[in-house]
């Protein structure tokens, strides 16, 4: 599908309220969305909650619904939350130093199992694409691998130091047990298992091209050889890598800079999110929604990636985290500091009613 | 607990006289929105306690007047302080005091940015950043200990 700036149109079609504080997180659940199961996304926030909510199918009634609010569990702020890939488990991670893991029996959320071991803040959780290994990281600046066992047992397998600050985000990858992991102390790391025994194999930081202030998030396109990063710097970041060295097995295929996209936002972007059909959102503390997509006007000096779409004033305050649904529809939610989360359709013009 | 003090005699200098906010005359749209200025947030800010002395922020020239930009169009404040000493320890903390007090006095459109002077900190950079990174202030803002200090410092401010 070939879009390009002006054939699309970005519509709210809902905003949802509930939390009473900052919405700092959002994780659509990936098993939704098709075959006949509704969409379900989780919501994390300031107000020491998490919310469930439930595309409800009927079309005259209120299209979500809060199915469930987690709640009485992390006794701090709930900064990130993950659906394990087959959706059944939902781990959170919490200011209070915990990781819990609930499991859906029978609509009501247990938590069955809580992870400590970091000294403070939790920052983010994160599933391989097995399911079997979950990652944590926080401002004790380490990085916890944790494999899932029988029963709802976890076991930390492996703490990863390295970083010289605070750990913001950890993230697999989309189809290897490759973990990256994102810092205030302006550096991604990419971390490998070698014969058990995990450890950094690659450091992308300022002297790679790398980001020169904190990084926030990073994001994978669906094929796993591009990532794109967004930081404090104001820029946003594409790497990538040759998939087919990652594949033969001969140690690890490093990760290089490829373009990077600035003067799109003007504040902190917190978040960005690569669609599986190659659109990338990003969200920032000034507010607003950027769309990207790759340039194929095949002009030699034109830029790889360009601006298919803004939204100015996307919500009142700071947007935390994009997150683009699975399924057939093109659905971005966004989640704010005004402690509300808005549902977004991406339209294109040309085809009438879209996607 | 006796503690030394990092600055122990610090430099107290006059409060500045204060502005009588106009009264909207009879003339004056009583509904028409004033736009917010640098002597509000002043007003604002001025009477915070610093963390280790009697004395507020004004009485010290931690902050003073001129080093307030606000832009009410755009939304936009920034609060540039000065540490009484180069090496201050307390400067997160009266960052933190600066944040706190115009999250709770400003209307939530406004971004805020705080940073000390330049050239004021042995360690200018690394106070910004921590300063400007809201995923530790809120942090901090859940640590009993730091918000107990917070508040007393901000007392005085509520006025």
């Amino acid at each position: 599908m070939e879009l390009s700036e002006g054939a699309c149109e970005l519509k709210l079609l809902d905003r949802l309220e509930g939390h009473s504080d900052r919405v700092w997180s959002l994780a659509w659940n990936p098993a939704t969305g098709s075959a006949g199961v509704p969409l379900v996304f989780a919501s994390c926030s300031g107000d020491k909650t998490v919310r469930v909510w439930e595309h409800a199918p009927s079309p005259s009634s209120a299209s979500w619904t809060c199915k469930a609010v987690l709640e009485d569990t992390h006794t701090r702020t709930v900064r990130s939350c993950a659906w394990s890939p087959d959706g059944k488990l939902l781990a959170t991670g919490s200011f209070d130093a915990t990781t819990s893991i609930w499991e859906n029996v029978g609509g009501d959320f247990e938590c069955v199992a809580t992870l400590e071991g970091h000294e403070n803040e939790v920052k983010s959780v994160s599933w391989n694409a097995g399911g079997t290994l979950l990652a944590t990281c926080g401002r004790d600046k380490s990085v916890w691998i944790w494999e899932a066992e029988l029963a709802n047992e976890f076991e930390c397998v492996s703490v990863l130091q390295g970083h010289t600050q605070d750990v913001k985000m950890v993230q697999w990858h989309p189809t290897m047990d490759v973990l990256f992991s994102c810092s205030y102390d302006n550096t991604i790391k990419v971390w490998a298992d070698d014969d058990d025994d995990w450890r950094c194999v690659q450091t992308l930081g300022e002297p790679n091209n790398g980001h020169s202030s904190t990084i926030w998030a990073l994001s994978f396109n669906a094929s796993g050889d591009k990532m794109v990063s967004c930081s404090d710097d104001l820029t946003l970041k594409i790497w990538e890598t040759n998939n087919m060295n990652m594949h033969s097995g001969d140690g690890h295929a490093p990760w290089r800079h490829l373009c990077t996209l600035s003067g799109y936002h003007d504040r902190t972007i917190f978040s960005v999110h690569w669609s599986s059909e190659g659109i990338i959102a990003s969200g920032a503390a000034d507010d607003g929604i950027r769309f990207f997509v790759e340039n194929k006007d095949g002009l030699v000096d034109g830029p790889l990636y360009k601006l298919l779409l803004k939204k100015e004033k996307a919500h009142e305050m700071d947007v935390n985290s994009v997150q683009w649904s699975p399924g057939e529809k093109r659905l971005l939610a966004s989640a704010s500091d005004d402690g509300t989360i808005k549902i977004w359709e991406l339209a294109s013009l040309c085809t009438g009613n879209g996607y | 607990m006796v503690s030394e003090l990092i600055n122990a005699n610090p430099t107290v200098y006059e409060k500045k006289e204060r502005r009588a906010r106009s009264a909207p005359s009879d003339y004056a749209d009583e509904y028409a929105v004033e736009p917010i200025d640098q002597p509000e947030v002043f007003d604002h800010i001025r009477d915070i306690k610093d963390p280790e002395h009697p004395y507020s922020l004004e009485e010290l020239k931690v902050i003073t007047e001129d080093a307030i930009e606000v832009d009410d169009k755009q939304s936009y404040v920034r609060v540039t302080f000065t540490p009484t000493v180069e090496h201050c320890s307390m400067a997160t903390i009266i960052g933190l005091c600066l944040r706190v007090k115009l999250l709770r006095s400003l209307p939530s459109r406004y971004k805020i940015d705080i940073r000390v002077a330049p050239g004021s900190h042995a360690s200018e950079a690394a106070v910004n950043k921590q300063l400007n990174d809201k995923e530790r202030v809120a942090a901090a803002l859940e640590n009993p200990n730091l918000v107990d200090m917070v508040d007393e410092c901000l007392a005085p401010s509520f006025g």
